[in-house]
């Protein structure tokens, strides 16, 4: 289980945020975003690399797009550039992640995980 | 491992949040990923890295009763003496267990927790149904966690705030005495620092690392 970990970078824009070398989530559903990503390289469907273009793609995107820098956030990088894999491998259709996504909006308050 | 106390109350889906939940629905719908694989990564960063820190003090704590004393009396400054690398960034209140004695801890307000202790906090810590029920009825809730305390055991609610924290020290396991402390740190869980659990039974290390 210590492999998953040496693929990512330790420095540069794809690093993820650390403190004291351990990994940084500021929301549980980061952790829980990184570990289904995780997962998915691990079940073979995508390679490495391809996530990792995918994310510098997106946060160079987002660094153009926000030259002041304010408000960013590494794991909706994250986020974006795992939807975009998903949805270009067709291992997940965009209308269905969009319904799924308003099914999860609609849904009653205070409801149990 | 993440920043203490920035769960705002009441803020419960953000938009990120739903839309990772979308996928990590559809892609273990699809059988392309599974639950348990999404769980055991966490693990590895919740239960293995996270709460070593927390483990190494309650370790300490266990083979120095001087220690012991200081961790009870002034928590943040007691932590202090250890070669730790974290940062505790709120004032620390360590209670610990005794025989008479069981202690629970909970965030009732959003998810306050000594992560720099104890790792990412686990997503049953934040959920509305154990930051209520804990308080209402700890026994219950304890024992479908899988831990039942006996009736003669008092049991004690401490909630977190983003101005004081707590954290367990549970009881030493029976079977570990003599134990170095990278040893008995290994008995050391998360859960049994949060109050919903115990320590690994010392066969459970006994027999080599």
């Amino acid at each position: 289980m210590t492999r998953a970990p040496r693929l990512l970078d330790d420095a540069g824009p794809a690093a993820p945020p650390r403190k004291n070398g351990e990994l940084v989530f500021d929301h549980v559903w980061e952790g829980r975003l990184f570990g289904l990503t995780m997962a998915l390289h691990e079940s073979g469907l995508f390679a490495w690399d391809e996530f990792r273009t995918r994310l510098i793609g997106e946060i160079s995107a987002w660094e153009r797009r926000h030259p002041q820098g304010e408000g960013y956030r590494y794991y909706e990088r994250w986020l974006a550039a795992f939807e975009g894999l998903v949805i270009d491998k067709g291992l997940c259709g965009d209308g269905e992640l969009s319904t799924r996504f308003q099914d999860l909006l609609a849904r009653p308050p205070g409801h149990d995980h | 491992m993440s920043r203490d106390g920035e769960e705002e109350h009441g803020h419960e889906h953000s938009e990120n949040e739903l839309r990772a939940e979308a996928l990590e629905t559809l892609l273990t719908e699809k059988g392309l990923v599974s639950s348990e694989a999404i769980d055991s990564i966490i693990r590895l960063f919740e239960e293995d890295i996270g709460p070593m820190n927390g483990a190494q003090v309650v370790a300490r704590a266990w083979t120095d009763e001087g220690f012991r004393r200081r961790l009870l009396a002034d928590a943040n400054s007691a932590i202090g003496e250890l070669d730790l690398t974290t940062m505790l960034e709120a004032p620390l209140v360590v209670v610990a267990n005794e025989p008479s004695v069981h202690n629970v801890v909970v965030c009732t307000l959003c998810s306050c927790y000594p992560s720099g202790l104890l790792g990412i906090s686990p997503a049953w810590y934040k959920d509305p149904s154990y930051r209520s029920r804990i308080v209402r009825e700890p026994r219950r809730v304890l024992s479908e966690m899988g831990l039942d305390i006996e009736p003669s055991t008092e049991v004690r609610v401490w909630d977190s705030s983003a101005e004081v924290r707590y954290m367990v020290l549970p009881a030493r396991p029976p079977g570990s005495a003599g134990w170095d402390v990278e040893r008995l740190a290994k008995l050391v869980t998360r859960d049994s620092m949060i109050g919903t659990g115990r320590p690994r039974d010392a066969s459970a290390v006994e027999s080599g690392k």
